[in-house]
């Protein structure tokens, strides 16, 4: 009861340092207002994201396109908005999957220790040296020519969905390890073991709360990170293909539109102040929720 | 007191002077002759000799070579066995070929022999150095094309390392050095800026402005929208690909000074009453500097393939263009090859970072 007490203590007085800062809170705004535009895009959008009107194509920011019009004369606001629901999409979920993935994997091995642990470390070595960028190419590749589903848009996301979550999970696992390692050797841990707690209930009710803190931090920057990584594979060509809309492939046609401002401008600031954002957020998280720093 | 004589910076400044001689010649005139990088091989070589002797290193050095080696196969195994057993191969093109021409061509390069043997052959060629033949430039041997690509990825990525350091450090000192104030909270939002700034946005609005001059016509035309030819068609293409190593570097920078600002041999260099620049210089920046040096191995991995997206944006006839080409035309070989490549030299910059690492401050041991 007691340790329950100081721990919910311990989060609030993070979230008290974190609400200081400024950045870090807008930042959780703007997130939110992300989240919630993805969410609602069917309802919010003007324009359908694949509607093409040749007579509009390429116009500036107007009156009835506001940010505008692409080659096709498809609405730039609209192919913005559907292009946060799948960056969005793909940030958060892969987030979720390594985490799932690389926690499992990362605490059976701090917890196991032994033979099992240097075995399951070795692999994340070998998993850590491969440039991540080359497996994604090649697990996106892989994922393209299996044919496991029939509509397109899921098909691409899939397939990004996985490349990135196997690329992802090292980190995740290598973190989870650690801090395993460090926390199973307290004192509380071995309170609650001489109490006759058993194996999950440590892990669950004494280590998870107790590493928490980190691995949150960690995700908050591996969002952004994944984020960019589906924008690269979609600006290279490998992950979401037009018409349907992510903040890669938008960018990768105002590239080639080249003297175009706002067709790149448009979808590089969305991907920008969210890149921006989520990094402030992890700052800020990070400064009040991790224990090394000490104020 | 005698000064005993050491090797140590005399190699260590060599290698730098060396290097800094090797890059003016390559600006001015692009040409740098073979000796040289022999020398430099040599003398790199040397220097890690010596650094492995002084500082003990053989085993761990030793440790890690075998690692890297067990890496690498592992590597090249799974990318082969990869594209081995994904459906699609490299002569599927969309005109169907007869299947007897099919049959024929891949007889010619093997690919109707069991995947165990086709492996055991390319092993057998890769002891040999030879990385066999690609399928679709027909006839060039993989050897061929990193040797006329990877001399431009490497000059690419070394110019946007240096301007990374060049930059961000002084700007990660500064930003310490006037610990919250307005210069500090002004450069820090640059240097989070250049951090969500992607290398696919950065670069083509950098066209837009300095080549196309699309919001202001004054800069039309002032650098060149692509391609590697002359030192000024490698400015856009550095800036973008050094923004965020610089962007990294200074807050990783001013992180690490301001935690050594309040460390306490700094409290007594300024109670002996030692001039606060000196301190800052002498005393916090080389002390803060190793933090930002174990970083470098990320930050190489991250310029290599950074090097892919500003490769493709600005058509550098480099590596990445033809790693990325490769992988959508299944062109087996080159893609092991360039895989084999960049593993290769992401590996050994680790290694290196980290046996750098340990000669800069001996305290830290690398055993464990």
């Amino acid at each position: 009861m007691e340790a329950n007490s100081k721990g919910k203590s311990l989060w609030k007085d993070g979230w008290r340092r974190m609400t200081r800062n400024r950045g870090a809170v807008v930042s959780l705004y703007f997130i939110g207002f992300i989240c919630l535009v993805a969410i609602l895009a069917p309802w919010i959008s003007p324009f359908s994201f694949e509607t093409q009107d040749i007579d509009r194509a390429l116009m500036g920011p107007n009156g009835i396109n506001w940010l505008g019009t692409d080659s096709l004369g498809r609405d730039m606001l609209s192919r913005i908005i559907y292009g946060a629901r799948m960056s969005m999409a793909v940030g958060i979920m892969t987030a979720v999957f390594s985490l799932a993935i690389g926690g499992l994997y990362g605490a059976v091995s701090g917890w196991l220790g032994g033979w099992v642990d240097a075995v399951m470390m070795r692999i994340i070595d070998i998993l850590y040296a491969i440039p991540s960028l080359v497996l994604l190419i090649l697990v996106g590749v892989a994922f393209n020519s299996v044919k496991l589903f029939e509509n397109p848009e899921i098909k691409a996301l899939s397939g990004i969905f996985l490349a990135l979550a196997v690329v992802g999970w090292v980190s995740l696992a290598r973190l989870v390890r650690g801090q395993v390692l460090q926390v199973r050797e307290m004192l509380y841990i071995e309170s609650a073991r001489a109490l006759g707690a058993s194996g999950s209930r440590i892990v669950w009710r004494h280590i998870f709360p107790n590493i928490l803190g980190p691995i949150i931090v960690m995700l908050t920057f591996q969002i952004p990170a994944n984020i960019l990584f589906e924008s690269f594979l979609s600006f290279i060509g490998l992950g979401l293909q037009p018409p349907y809309s992510s903040w890669g492939v938008l960018a990768n046609d105002g590239w080639r539109a080249k003297s175009y401002p706002h067709l790149i401008l448009f979808p590089g600031l969305a991907l920008f102040l969210t890149m921006l954002a989520f990094n402030l957020l992890g700052d800020g998280l990070r400064d009040a929720f991790d224990p090394k720093i000490k104020r | 007191m005698t000064k005993s004589f050491s090797l140590g910076p005399v190699l260590g400044w060599g290698l730098l002077l060396l290097a800094f001689a090797g890059i003016a010649t390559d600006l001015s005139d692009n040409s740098i002759p073979t000796w040289y990088w022999l020398v430099l091989a040599a003398w790199t070589a040397l220097s890690l000799v010596y650094a492995i002797l002084r500082g003990q290193m053989l085993v761990f050095v030793t440790k890690r070579l075998f690692e890297a080696v067990l890496v690498l196969f592992v590597i090249v195994l799974s990318t082969f066995l990869m594209l081995r057993y994904l459906p699609g191969g490299p002569f599927d093109s969309e005109k169907a070929l007869p299947p007897e021409i099919k049959a024929n061509i891949e007889a010619k390069y093997g690919l109707n022999r069991p995947v165990a043997l086709q492996f055991l052959s390319y092993m057998n060629g890769l002891a040999h150095g030879d990385l066999g033949e690609s399928y679709k430039y027909i006839g060039r041997p993989i050897s061929e094309i990193i040797a006329e690509t990877l001399p431009v990825s490497f000059q690419l990525g070394l110019y946007s390392l240096l301007l990374a350091y060049v930059l961000g450090i002084p700007i990660g000192v500064i930003s310490a050095a006037k610990h919250n104030t307005y210069i500090d909270n002004g450069l820090m939002i640059v240097a989070i800026s250049g951090v969500a700034l992607p290398s696919f946005i950065v670069g083509p609005v950098l066209v837009m402005i300095f080549s196309f001059g699309v919001p202001i016509s004054f800069f039309h035309g002032w650098l060149p929208p692509a391609l590697w030819e002359s030192p000024v068609y490698y400015i856009l293409p550095v800036i973008t690909l050094g923004l965020r190593p610089a962007a990294i570097i200074a807050r990783m920078t001013r992180a690490s000074m301001l935690d050594v600002i309040n460390a306490d041999f700094v409290r007594t260099a300024r109670a002996k009453g030692l001039n606060s620049n000196v301190v800052l210089y002498k005393h916090v920046l080389r002390n803060s500097l190793i933090p930002v040096l174990t970083i470098s191995g990320p930050l190489i991995a991250g310029i290599l393939s950074g090097s892919f997206i500003v490769e493709i944006v600005f058509g550098i006839p480099g590596m990445g263009k033809h790693l990325v080409q490769s992988v959508t035309n299944r062109d087996y070989p080159l893609i092991l090859g360039m895989t084999l490549l960049f593993s290769a030299m992401l590996v050994l910059a680790n290694l290196v970072v980290d046996v750098l690492y340990s000669v800069i401050d001996p305290r830290i041991r690398l055993d464990s």
